[in-house]
C-alpha cells in the first residue's frame, strides 16, 4: 500500500544506480541515477533502443558492467547490498541466485562446446551433486524448455541446432539452478514469431513459478504479453515506468509516444512512422493522405511462372526450397513477402534477382525473357532490378569509402566526372544522406546510415523494381520507422515497385499492397494485404497471426482473438 | 563462423534454414559416418602430400639438370671432389645418363621410391644411412621447440591478454620483440649468458634433456613470440564474445573462462600455423645446429651444400618435404580436434 511497504517487498531494487566508463575527464555516463524494482513473480520490463543504457543496467545487475566501469548508487537483492560485493561472493550469486540469458544464443553460447557441456556448466561450477546426476539434471533442463530428444541435443554443438532449440539451450543454462531472478536481455530479437512465442511462454511459465524476471527489450509488443510493469529508458534515464498497460496505453512521455508510434503494424498503413527529421525536409501531410497507386491495367511489369529450385543437402537428398511459386509485380506496388526462416522467401528473391537460376519456371521482365538468359544477355537488362540486403555492411568492401560504392554502382556510360558526382549528390539527397558522408567508410556508419547508403546504392542505376531482403530487420524501431518511411517516399517520388521480403509481419503489413505468405517453399496464400491480414484464409497464416505477439493495451495476453489490427 | 564460409557452402539463408535439419540428423547418425567422413578427409590430405612429394622429387631432378657441369659429377660429389673417370662411369650406369632424360627421370624416382637416395661421398656412407643418424637428433630439436613455444605462448598469452593496459602492453611488447629476434644472435646472446657466464647448460653439444634446453629456446622463443601474437589477437576478440559473458553470469571466474572457453577459440589460428611453424624450425636448426655443434640434419644439409655433396642434399631436401607434409596432416587433424564444429559441419 505505501511505498516504502512496496520497497520492501522487491526481490531487487536499484536506487540512483549510475554506471560510467573511463575516469577524470574522459569518463562517460551511460547510466544516469536510474531507479527501478522487481518483486517475486513479478516482470520487468526495461524498453529503449540500442544506446540507451539498458544493457549495461542488466549487466550491472550482475556486476559484470564491463571492464573500466564504475558503478554507483544502492542494489539490494534479497537483502544483500550488491554494491559490496567481492568477486568470490558475486561468483555466488551469479548463476544460483540470478540466472542471464543474452540476445542470439549462437554468440552467448561456446560454440565449439556441445551445448549439453553449456548447461552442465553452471552445475558444476556451483558443485552441484556429481556428474551423473548432472547429466540427468541437463536432459531434464531440456525437456522442461521444450527440446525434443535431448539426449541427442546435449551432444550437439549450439551451430548444429535451429535458432528455436538454441534460444531454448541457453534458457536451460540461466534456470539450472531455478534462480530467483532471471534476467534476460533481448531474449526474442531476431527470432521468428512462432518461436518468439514459445521462449515468451517459457519465460511467462517461470514468472507463474514465482520467480522474478526483468526483461530488457526494444519491443514494444513482446515487452506487452510479458511484462507487469514497464520502464522506459533513454540516454541513460528512465523517462518513464508504471504498470505496463498505462504506459504502453496511455504513455506521458513523447519518447514513449514516439516509441509506440514507430511500431509498423495494420494501424500505420499509408501514415509516417517516424518524425520527418530527416533532410530531406518533407512534410508529412502530403504523404499522410495519399492511397499508394499501383497501375493495374498496364501490363506486369514482372511474371514468375511456376519456379522450383531443389538443392541437396548434405545428407544427400534433395530438398525443393522453392515450390511452384508464381506471382505478379506491376508497376508502383509492394509486394509483400512473408514466412518463416526457411520458407524459400530468399531463395524466390534471388531468382528474381536471376543470381540463382530456378530449375523449373522462369521469371518474365517487362513481359520478356528474364531468367531463361545467358548471363551475356542479361547483363544489359540488369539495371532494372536493383536490391537491398538486410546486412549491407557485409555486402559492402569495408575498404570501400561511401563515394566509391555508389560511384561503382553507377552504369558505366555515364561518363563524365561531372555527371557522376552530380548524379550521387542526388541519390544522397534521395536517400537522406549529407554529402560529408562520401569520404566515410561503412563501419563508421550507423545501422541506419549503413542501410541508406545501400539503398543508394540500389537506386543508382535508375531501377524499376528493388528486391527488399529483410531491409529493416536488423535496425532499431524507430530507425527503422525511418527506413521505411524512406522506401515508401522514393516509391511515391520514384514509381518503384518493391518485392518486399520478411518475417516480421508488421512491417509486412504496413508496407504492402499485396502480400504472398510463403511456408516450406509454397505460396500458401496471396492477394491484397488488408484482406490476407484481417481474414487469413490459408491455416498456416491464421496460425502466423495469432502468434505475433503485439502490443496488447490491457496488460494481459488477452489478445489470442485474431484482432492483429487494433484499429478496426 | 564467418559468414563467407556458410556462403560458400549454402546459396543463401533461406537454404541455410531449411538444411538444418539435416545436418542435425547427420549428428544423429551412428558414428560410423562421421568417421568415414574424417578417414575421406585424411586420405585427401595424403593424397595432396603424396603430389607435393613428388613435385618436390621432381624439383630437385630438375635442380641437378639444370646446373652448370654434368648431373654425373654432381652426383659424384661436385667438382671440388675431383671424380675419377671409373667413378664417374659407375654413376653414369647408375643413374642411366647416357640414355633419353624421359628415362633418366624414371630411373631416379625408381630410386627414390626404394629409399635409395644415393651415396654421399663427404660423409662416405649411403645417405639414407646419413639421415637415418641423424633425423633424431633434429627431430627432438624441433618438436621440442614447437611443444616450447606453444607452451611459451599459451602461458604468456593467458597471464597477460587483457590485463589492464599496462601489463597487456608489456605482454604484446615482448611478443613482438621475441617474435623478430634473429636466431644466430639469439643464440650467441643465449650462449654467452646462460652457458659461458652462469654456466647453467652446456655450450655444445651435451646429452640428453640438458643439452636441449640452449637449442630449443633459441629456436622456440621467436616462434613463441610469433604464436603470442597471433593467438592474443584471437584471445581478445573471444574475450569479448557474448559467450564469455554468458559464462561470467552463470558464475564462472576469469580465470575459469579464460581456459575453459576463451584459450580454445584462441590457440585455433596458431594450430593452422603449427605446420608453417615446424618448418621455419627446421630451417632454423640449421643455425642452430651448427652454432650448438650438434648432429642432425641441419648440420648434414650445411655439410652437403658447402660440400657441394649433391645426393646428400637432395637427400635432406626430400626428408625435410616429407616431414613438412607429415605436418600438414598431423596439424589437419589436430585442428579436428579442438574445434568440433569441422567435424560435423561435414564438407
Amino acid at each position: 500500500m505505501t511505498g516504502q511497504r512496496e520497497q520492501d517487498t522487491y526481490l531487487l531494487s536499484a536506487t540512483d544506480l549510475r554506471v560510467s566508463f573511463g575516469s577524470g575527464a574522459a569518463a562517460r555516463e551511460v547510466v544516469s541515477g536510474i531507479s527501478f524494482g522487481v518483486r517475486a513473480g513479478e516482470c520487468l520490463a526495461i524498453v529503449g533502443q540500442s544506446g540507451s543504457g539498458k544493457s549495461v543496467t542488466a549487466r550491472a545487475l550482475l556486476g559484470l558492467a564491463g571492464d573500466g566501469s564504475q558503478v554507483s548508487g544502492q542494489l539490494e537483492f534479497a537483502g544483500l547490498d550488491l554494491t559490496s560485493m567481492s568477486e568470490r561472493q558475486w561468483r555466488a550469486i551469479r548463476g544460483v541466485r540470478i540466472g542471464f540469458i543474452l540476445q542470439d544464443a549462437l554468440v552467448s553460447l561456446d560454440a565449439v562446446r556441445p551445448v549439453g557441456r553449456e548447461i552442465a556448466e553452471p552445475l558444476r561450477l556451483h558443485k552441484y551433486g556429481n556428474p551423473a546426476t548432472r547429466r540427468a539434471r541437463v536432459i531434464e533442463l531440456l525437456r522442461q524448455v521444450g527440446v525434443p530428444e535431448p539426449e541427442m541435443r546435449a551432444r550437439q554443438l549450439p551451430g548444429e541446432l535451429s535458432g528455436g532449440l538454441r534460444q531454448r539451450a541457453l534458457i536451460a543454462t540461466a534456470i539450472a539452478l531455478d534462480p530467483q531472478l532471471l534476467i534476460a536481455d533481448e531474449p526474442t530479437t531476431a527470432l521468428d514469431v512462432t518461436i518468439q512465442a514459445q521462449i515468451i511462454g517459457l519465460l511467462r511459465e517461470s514468472k507463474r513459478r514465482g520467480r522474478a524476471l526483468i526483461v530488457i527489450s526494444h519491443d514494444l509488443a513482446v515487452v506487452s504479453t510479458l511484462a507487469d510493469r514497464v520502464a522506459v529508458m533513454r540516454d541513460g534515464e528512465i523517462v518513464e515506468q508504471g504498470r505496463t498497460a498505462d504506459i504502453l496505453g496511455n504513455p506521458q512521455h513523447p519518447y514513449t509516444q514516439s516509441l509506440l508510434d514507430a511500431i509498423p503494424s495494420a494501424h500505420s498503413r499509408g501514415t509516417r512512422l517516424s518524425e520527418p527529421a530527416t533532410l530531406r525536409g518533407r512534410l508529412p501531410a502530403s504523404f499522410a493522405a495519399k492511397q499508394r497507386e499501383s497501375d493495374r491495367d498496364a501490363p506486369p511489369l514482372l511474371t514468375a511462372n511456376g519456379l522450383v529450385k531443389r538443392y541437396k543437402g548434405p545428407d544427400g537428398k534433395v530438398r525443393t526450397v522453392v515450390d511452384k511459386v508464381s506471382f505478379e509485380l506491376w508497376p508502383g506496388e509492394t509486394l509483400g513477402v512473408v514466412g518463416e526462416s526457411g520458407s524459400g522467401k530468399t531463395t524466390t528473391g534471388r531468382i528474381v534477382l536471376a543470381v540463382t537460376r530456378p530449375d523449373e519456371g522462369e521469371v518474365l521482365l517487362n513481359g520478356q525473357p528474364w531468367t531463361n538468359l545467358t548471363e551475356g544477355q542479361r547483363r544489359s537488362r540488369r539495371r532494372h532490378i536493383g536490391v537491398v540486403y538486410q546486412d549491407p555492411l557485409s555486402s559492402f568492401d569495408p575498404r570501400w569509402t561511401v563515394r566509391r560504392i555508389l560511384t561503382d554502382a553507377l552504369p558505366a556510360e555515364q561518363a563524365s566526372a561531372r555527371a557522376r558526382a552530380e548524379r550521387i549528390r542526388e541519390l544522397l539527397h534521395q536517400v537522406g544522406l549529407s554529402e560529408d558522408m562520401l569520404e566515410r567508410r561503412p563501419l563508421l556508419l550507423s545501422g541506419g546510415q549503413r542501410q541508406r547508403v545501400a539503398i543508394a546504392r540500389a537506386l543508382a542505376p535508375a531501377p524499376e523494381i528493388i528486391v527488399c531482403d529483410e531491409p529493416v530487420s536488423a535496425l532499431d524501431v524507430s530507425i527503422q520507422a525511418q527506413v521505411l518511411d524512406l522506401f515508401a517516399d522514393l516509391q511515391d517520388e520514384l514509381g518503384l515497385s518493391y518485392i518486399f521480403i520478411s518475417h516480421d509481419l508488421g512491417v509486412i503489413h504496413h508496407m504492402s499492397d499485396r502480400v504472398l505468405v510463403m511456408t516450406a517453399g509454397r505460396v500458401v496464400e496471396q492477394g491484397d494485404a488488408d484482406q490476407i491480414f484481417s481474414h487469413p484464409a490459408a491455416p498456416y497464416t491464421q496460425r502466423l497471426l495469432e502468434a505475433l505477439p503485439r502490443v496488447a493495451l490491457d496488460g494481459e495476453l488477452a489478445d489470442r482473438e485474431p484482432a492483429y489490427d487494433r484499429s478496426a | 563462423m564467418t559468414s563467407a564460409a556458410a556462403d560458400s557452402q549454402v546459396p543463401d539463408e533461406g537454404l541455410a534454414r531449411a538444411a538444418e535439419p539435416a545436418s542435425e540428423l547427420a549428428v544423429g547418425l551412428p558414428p560410423g559416418r562421421s568417421g568415414r567422413r574424417r578417414l575421406r578427409r585424411v586420405l585427401s590430405d595424403v593424397i595432396g602430400g603424396v603430389i607435393v612429394l613428388w613435385g618436390a622429387a621432381t624439383l630437385t631432378f630438375v635442380a641437378v639438370h639444370l646446373m652448370p657441369g654434368s648431373p654425373a659429377v654432381a652426383y659424384a660429389g661436385g667438382v671440388g671432389s675431383h671424380p675419377s673417370k671409373s667413378v664417374l662411369n659407375a654413376i653414369i650406369q647408375e643413374y642411366g645418363l647416357n640414355k633419353p632424360i624421359i628415362v633418366q627421370y624414371l630411373v631416379y624416382m625408381g630410386k627414390l621410391l626404394h629409399g635409395n637416395l644415393g651415396y654421399s661421398v663427404s660423409q662416405q656412407m649411403p645417405v639414407s644411412q646419413v639421415i637415418a643418424l641423424n633425423v633424431g637428433p633434429t627431430a627432438e630439436l624441433t618438436l621440442g621447440s614447437l611443444v616450447l613455444s606453444w607452451v611459451l605462448a599459451v602461458v604468456w598469452t593467458v597471464l597477460t591478454v587483457r590485463r589492464g593496459r599496462i601489463i597487456s602492453a608489456i605482454g604484446s611488447g615482448i611478443e613482438v620483440l621475441t617474435a623478430s629476434l634473429p636466431q644466430y644472435w639469439l643464440g650467441i646472446i643465449l650462449l654467452e649468458v646462460l652457458a659461458f657466464h652462469l654456466g647453467l647448460f652446456p655450450a655444445t653439444g651435451g646429452s640428453g634433456l640438458q643439452g636441449l634446453v640452449l637449442p630449443s629456446l633459441t629456436l622456440a622463443l621467436p616462434i613463441a613470440g610469433f604464436l603470442g601474437q597471433i593467438t592474443r589477437e584471437e584471445f581478445e576478440s573471444a574475450l569479448e564474445q557474448p559467450f564469455v559473458t554468458s559464462a561470467r553470469a552463470r558464475g564462472m571466474s576469469d580465470w575459469g573462462v579464460r581456459l575453459r572457453h576463451a584459450l580454445r577459440h584462441a590457440i585455433l589460428p596458431g594450430v593452422t600455423l603449427s605446420g608453417w611453424a615446424l618448418g621455419a624450425l627446421i630451417s632454423g636448426a640449421v643455425i642452430v645446429e651448427s652454432l650448438f655443434s650438434r648432429n642432425g640434419l641441419g648440420n648434414t644439409l650445411l655439410t652437403g651444400v658447402t660440400q657441394q655433396d649433391m645426393p646428400l642434399t637432395i637427400g635432406v631436401v626430400l626428408i625435410v618435404a616429407v616431414v613438412y607434409v607429415v605436418a600438414t596432416i598431423l596439424v589437419d587433424m589436430v585442428y579436428q580436434l579442438v574445434d568440433p564444429r569441422l567435424r560435423s559441419a561435414g564438407q
